[in-house]
């Protein structure tokens, strides 16, 4: 008796857990000014919403309550409320804001500047700027270390990581990596920075400690030029085990061993992929394929693509909702 | 007026009594041919290896350089980016089995030349089960050189998902069904060997290349309306189709009814054309290589 009313509660609970892996993911649609919104489960678009101008880099805060998007050409960075999906509110973003990144404690967000060479700190209760950091010329990339102290970003044309200290707003050192660099993300255990670049085609591991580029990755596949392999976005899964690399017009996902450094795989999805994103149960990374309009799923286990779903014109980046 | 006569004249003719054959009679049968193919084929162990090595070079050299051109586009049964050569392979399998399909057709020829057609057609079984008999043999044959082909291919890196291996197989048992019934029906109006080559050019190269084997047809379609009407007209459009959706475990309806009655057309008539009293046979009697 007893262990049947155990059976189903384990049922029960299966069965409230069902629902609750129904993600969504959220994609920036830079050409059309709307953005997607896509039922992980069944990978269907199930609404567009209008948004600001030019709609770039997208992210949600961590209760999965509001989407931040940055609407480059409004100028401004819209909150987009998950329940209504409608635009509730607009932060001061400083002009341009092209990419971010929400700090761990989900309290503030340091925005790339690209036009004025700025990192603007926002505090998103108090809906102000609380610093401006110049940077080097074209900032971009923002990534956060997962203990919160130190922030990065990549210049541009600059072609250099700078590493900010989040506490005095100050940046403590300039790492030169290759042409035009795109995007940082922390490894979770926050010891190193991976930084991609676009024209240098490589992706530069940068030592959280000593500030030093320990490894360089280049990607080769077959048939393919080496200018059409352009690194911009850059996951790494939750145990640090593997990391994602967007290679641009080369249309495929790298798949790197993150011990070895070595491409294990390269996943072909759409044309131009330019950012990625996990699902929060880390079984799928989802692609923006920019000049196919369209989304990849990728499954993580087996590095297989599964389906690629059409969103709006040109879509850029992607955030999945955390519940 | 000769129409009541004739009884009494086959019956002149043919005083043998018809026994009644078994079940198990027409296994022996059937086993004997379908293992004189295999036996056949296994013995010519260049025609293994050609049969293996045509569409491979389809796959290692032909797929690489049009990976660029043709490498991106999502249709169904695909539910993302497919590379060129995973776009092929079904239409490879096709191929083998057009070839194959032909390749027997080429048998019937030979045996009708060397005369052990002879010894085939003698036998007391009916001519419809002889010639399924041979259609199953030259089939089971070309079905194991598919499995070959994919198995290098998957090494080679392409892969379907595990069902769609099992799932094919009836796929390619029904499309390697029509293309041997065709084959056979071609045979029969082939006089000698020689005019073999006559087949190579008028059917089994329209065939292939007039169909979604090695491009889309939607690019077909784009190229020239005309050529799309043709592709779609061509039976081995939907047998390539059919093995495609397969891969992916799924069913193309259209495709499964084209091909299932293609399958009956071409057998019956190959059935009415090998049929002495009324076939192509009869009038071919004076002309025949072996004669």
């Amino acid at each position: 008796m007893h262990r049947r009313a155990c059976a189903l509660a384990i049922l029960a609970t299966g069965f409230m857990a069902g629902p609750a892996s129904a993600y969504m993911a959220y994609v920036s649609n830079e050409k059309d000014n709307t953005m997607s919104v896509v039922d992980t489960t069944t990978m269907q678009v199930v609404k567009t919403v209008n948004v600001g101008q030019r709609p770039r880099g997208i992210t949600i805060s961590h209760d999965g309550k509001h989407i931040y998007l940055c609407a480059s050409d409004d100028d401004s960075i819209e909150v987009i409320d998950t329940a209504s999906l409608e635009i509730v509110d607009t932060l001061p973003s400083g002009p341009d804001p092209e990419l971010f990144v929400l700090s761990p404690d989900g309290k503030t967000l340091y925005v790339a500047n690209e036009d004025d060479n700025l990192v603007t700190v926002i505090d998103i209760e108090g809906k102000k700027v609380l610093a401006e950091i110049p940077v080097g010329v074209e900032p971009e990339g923002m990534g956060v270390s997962p203990d919160g102290k130190t922030m990065v970003n990549t210049s541009e044309t600059t072609n250099m990581a700078h590493f900010i200290d989040t506490s005095t707003h100050e940046i403590t050192d300039n790492v030169l990596v290759d042409a035009r660099p795109r995007f940082v993300e922390f490894t979770p255990d926050g010891k190193q920075a991976w930084v991609s670049a676009e024209i240098g085609g490589t992706v530069s591991v940068i030592d959280n400690q000593t500030r030093e580029v320990i490894r360089k990755i280049t990607f080769e596949i077959s048939g393919l030029r080496a200018e059409s392999i352009q690194p911009v976005g850059v996951r790494i899964t939750a145990d640090g085990k593997k990391a994602y690399v967007a290679l641009g017009p080369a249309n495929r996902v790298a798949v790197i061993n993150t011990q070895t450094y070595e491409v294990e795989k390269y996943v072909l999805v759409g044309q131009r992929v330019w950012q990625l994103a996990f699902t929060p149960d880390q079984k799928t990374i989802i692609s923006t394929n920019g000049v196919s309009n369209d989304i990849t799923f990728i499954d993580v286990a087996t590095d297989e693509p599964v389906q690629s779903v059409t969103v709006g014109a040109l879509p850029w980046g992607v955030v999945v909702s955390p519940n | 007026m000769s129409a009541p006569a004739m009884p009494e004249k086959v019956a002149g003719i043919m005083p043998v009594k018809f026994e009644k054959f078994g079940l198990r009679h027409y296994l022996i049968c059937l086993k004997g041919v379908v293992l004189r193919e295999c036996l056949r084929f296994l013995h010519q162990r260049e025609r293994f290896i050609s049969s293996l090595v045509r569409p491979l070079i389809w796959l290692f050299i032909f797929a690489a350089g049009f990976r660029q051109v043709l490498g991106v586009s999502i249709i169904p049964p695909y539910k993302t980016y497919v590379l060129y050569e995973v776009y092929i392979t079904p239409g490879l399998c096709g191929m083998i089995l057009l070839f194959s399909g032909m390749q027997s057709s080429l048998s019937m020829v030979y045996d009708r030349e060397m005369g052990n057609m002879r010894t085939l057609l003698v036998s007391p079984f009916p001519r419809w089960f002889l010639l399924v008999s041979k259609m199953l043999a030259g089939v089971s044959v070309s079905i194991a050189q598919v499995y070959a082909f994919l198995i290098v291919a998957w090494f080679w890196g392409v892969k379907a998902p595990p069902i769609g291996y099992l799932m094919v197989l009836p796929a390619l048992f029904l499309s390697g069904m029509m293309l041997c019934a065709l084959g056979m029906l071609l045979s029969s109006m082939i006089k000698q060997l020689e005019n073999f080559a006559g087949i190579m050019n008028f059917v089994i190269f329209p065939g292939y290349f007039a169909s979604p084997a090695l491009y889309p047809l939607w690019r077909i379609q784009e190229a020239s309306p005309l050529l799309y009407k043709i592709c779609l007209a061509n039976p081995f459009t939907y047998a390539v189709e059919l093995i495609r959706f397969a891969f992916y475990g799924q069913i193309d309806w259209l495709s499964l009814g084209v091909v299932a009655g293609c399958t009956v057309l071409f057998l019956a008539a190959a059935i009415i054309a090998y049929d002495p009293s009324r076939g192509l046979m009869t009038r071919k009697q004076d002309t025949g290589g072996n004669a």
